[in-house]
């Protein structure tokens, strides 16, 4: 479907670390570790290539454990041969963490997918780290349950992936970082056992030592590969409604976003961002129809969640009444059922691939507070001119979190150039990050230190050897040795 | 012309039906409701018809319990001036039928004067797609049920493209008249903040089944109620002769 797009980084030219290479020996040990049906050899282009096509790595050999146990075996021969590993859940990462840079073993967790156990009165799930996202939404849902995150990535995506790249996401607003509902990891270390180690207990309140199991949420990788995982899970709710918003004014969003916050209150559960360009690209790439029939700059796709429609409902319109009667929004529409609803959020899901067709795609995912969220859209777009096909912003703006992307035809040097370190010193400038969901991986590698003390880095390193004596997972990206 | 619209409150389209242990009914506890979609569908025809100044007032209609406020709300929100709900508590709505609802729509269509009524073709629960017919023959009204196009001719009739099993049926109906709205009829609108707030202005004139003089014995009684057979899972072969084999042993070749 889609054509390679040109590999960027000239700036990221690495030499393959000193590594061992991958013999004959190897294979057949792996081969008595998992069966030879899931050690392959061939066919790799998958596994090598990233979801947005960026990245190519050289691996000749894919694993496939699906215990825990045949993961730990396969790291502890990989440390005592010095083998390289890239940890790959489903990738579908957007910043190249999870494909090899060189020839870098791969070792999948897609068939790590045999425990889950869900108690029903906590609302704690233990499972192994490969199930697919959206698997373990429809087991949960017969039983009153959702899960925490939810992300356009959902139908690929495996949870052990989510809590190594502390995926956040539609729901986040509501339900929080995968920090805050990670209650306990299974772990297997690339050490001189390929140790395997539960970290937290599972339990909503255990202080009885560090918080270790946090280091490995958002740790790409870099310190060990997560097997079993124990996270709280939310209630069902049975009753969700969605609205959409439009305004001329940037500033009247964030008016917006604060009635919703006191007027919805708890009920709230997704406060989502799409601006006028979007909706163009929408319209243009995929012939998705604006759902308003007045042009709005801004504007905003808002959803409640509840137990109770009346009580939401009265909520809502609380909340719709004022935000008409300050002229906060100028038109918008609330959803009268499903199908309205799900076209609302078909819109804001299919944002991501419709740019695809544009050619190629700058993506960036940016944090900044809120008074900038806007404001580098507007900068990018000036700087930019006619260079590019076109300029959206669209995204979590209930956390602070844009999604901004840059498109033009083919991969365009004069316009990376233009757009970077630019934006990523605009962004750190401002107070903000220059990764808020996506991560580091190759993409943002040389970036890393802007807004970064050089201790926090070091102590990055110190933490690495000590999971990763060897550092031989994931190298030559988040964290060097 | 004053258009009276029928609009039933029904599980959401999306949800997935289940049956109760007891086999009596479908579960609809904590279940999302909305407008049956036919019925939106025509009440955006109404609406359209209205904006082209064919019609004068569009007159929205529900009988069921105080839950089926909400959707007369919507009804307003999309566009009818005025909304009528008969209202009866849970338990007497169970066991009411398309026969009652037909009545309570013939003698309102009768009393205020209305020169069309305008439903669904049939509402997504019960599938029964009577009512229409049956408040025709109450009437003696003019039928043109599965709309798919509606024209005016002139002010006293209307021509009218039904959807049938061998295509397109084209029929001129003269005024007063009741007509079913299919699928492709329209596209619905969405109910905006704007009408949403002038929609809380507009009445919903509450009557009571002796109001009408309605009576709701039943006609019919439910027996059981049971989910179709779980459909088997497919299963693999491992080449097309085996394939071939397989089909003839099932009888599809």
């Amino acid at each position: 479907m889609f054509k390679l797009s040109k590999r960027l980084f000239s700036t990221l030219k690495f030499k393959r670390g000193d590594f061992a290479r991958l013999v004959d020996s190897d294979i057949t040990h792996f081969e008595s570790i998992v069966g030879k049906e899931n050690v392959k050899t061939t066919e790799l282009d998958l596994y090598n290539t990233d979801w947005m096509k960026s990245f190519k790595g050289n691996s000749t050999c894919v694993l496939l454990p699906q215990t825990a146990q045949q993961v730990s075996a396969i790291l502890k021969h990989c440390f005592h041969r010095y083998l390289a590993v890239v940890p790959q859940s489903g990738n579908t990462g957007l910043v190249g963490a999870s494909v090899p840079v060189f020839d870098e073993i791969i070792l999948s967790t897609s068939k790590l997918r045999n425990n889950f156990n869900l108690d029903l009165s906590s609302g704690i799930l233990e499972c192994d780290s490969g199930f697919i996202l959206e698997e373990l939404e429809s087991r949960l849902a017969p039983q009153g349950y959702i899960m925490p995150i939810d992300l356009g990535a959902k139908g690929s995506c495996l949870i052990g992936g989510n809590v190594a790249t502390a995926a956040g996401g539609i729901r986040f607003i509501r339900y929080g970082s995968m920090h805050s509902n990670v209650l306990g990891l299974q772990v297997a270390l690339a050490d001189q056992n390929g140790t395997l180690l539960e970290l937290g207990t599972g339990l909503r309140k255990d202080n009885s030592g560090l918080h270790s199991h946090h280091l490995f949420v958002g740790s790409e990788g870099q310190l060990g590969i997560i097997t079993g995982i124990k996270m709280l899970v939310a209630p069902k709710p049975t009753s969700i409604c969605s609205m959409w918003l439009g305004t001329d004014s940037f500033e009247k969003c964030q008016k917006i976003l604060r009635e919703a916050k006191t007027k919805l209150g708890e009920v709230l559960s997704a406060f989502e961002f799409l601006d006028a360009e979007t909706l163009r690209c929408l319209k243009e790439n995929e012939n998705l129809d604006k759902p308003l029939e007045t042009a709005s700059k801004y504007n905003l796709l808002i959803e409640t969640s509840g137990s109770n429609p009346v009580h939401d409902m009265e909520k809502v319109d609380g909340f719709l009444s004022y935000c008409l009667e300050n002229e906060l929004a100028k038109d918008g529409i609330l959803a009268k059922n499903q199908t309205e609803a799900s076209y609302l959020w078909k819109l804001r899901e299919t944002a991501t691939l419709a740019l695809m067709h544009d050619g190629y795609v700058y993506k960036n995912d940016v944090s900044l507070p809120l008074k900038y969220y806007y404001e580098l859209t507007d900068v990018v777009r000036e700087r930019l001119g006619d260079k590019a096909i076109r300029v959206i912003n669209y995204g979590h703006l209930g956390d602070g979190n844009a999604h901004l992307n840059i498109t033009t035809k083919k991969f365009s040097q004069e316009v990376y150039d233009l757009l970077y370190p630019f934006i990523y010193k605009w962004v750190t400038e401002k107070g903000g990050s220059i990764s808020a969901e996506h991560g580091i991986g190759q993409l943002k590698k040389p970036y890393i230190h802007l807004g970064k003390h050089e201790k926090e880095l070091s102590l990055n390193k110190e933490l690495k050897k000590i999971f990763d004596p060897k550092g031989i997972l994931n190298p030559y990206k988040m964290i060097d040795l | 012309m004053r258009v009276l619209v029928g609009v039933k409150r029904v599980i959401d389209f999306a949800v997935k039906v289940r049956v109760k242990p007891d086999k009596t009914s479908v579960v609809t506890d904590n279940v999302p409701h909305s407008m049956n979609p036919f019925d939106e569908i025509a009440l955006e025809e109404a609406v359209k018809l209205k904006e082209a100044n064919h019609a004068k007032e569009i007159v929205a209609f529900s009988l069921g319990p105080a839950k089926n406020q909400e959707i007369l709300r919507t009804a307003l929100a999309k566009g009818a001036d005025k909304a009528i709900h008969l209202e009866v508590d849970d338990a007497t709505y169970q066991k009411v039928e398309p026969f009652h609802v037909a009545q309570a729509i013939a003698k309102l269509a009768k009393d205020e004067k209305f020169d069309l009524v305008f439903l669904g073709k049939q509402a997504i629960d019960d599938d029964a797609n009577q009512t229409g017919q049956l408040v025709a023959g109450f009437l003696n009204w003019p039928q043109a049920t599965f709309a798919s196009k509606v024209e005016t001719e002139g002010t006293s009739h209307l021509k009218v493209t039904r959807e049938i099993d061998g295509g397109l049926e084209t029929i001129k109906v003269k005024l007063p008249a009741v007509l079913t709205a299919d699928l492709r009829l329209n596209e619905p609108r969405y109910a905006t903040l704007p009408n949403i707030m002038k929609a809380k202005k507009k009445p919903i004139d509450k009557k009571t089944p002796k109001d009408l003089g309605l009576d709701l014995t039943s006609q019919t009684e439910v027996l059981e109620v049971s989910e179709p057979p779980t459909r088997k899972g497919g299963e693999f072969v491992e080449d097309v002769p085996t394939l071939v084999k397989k089909l003839k042993e099932k009888g599809a070749l």
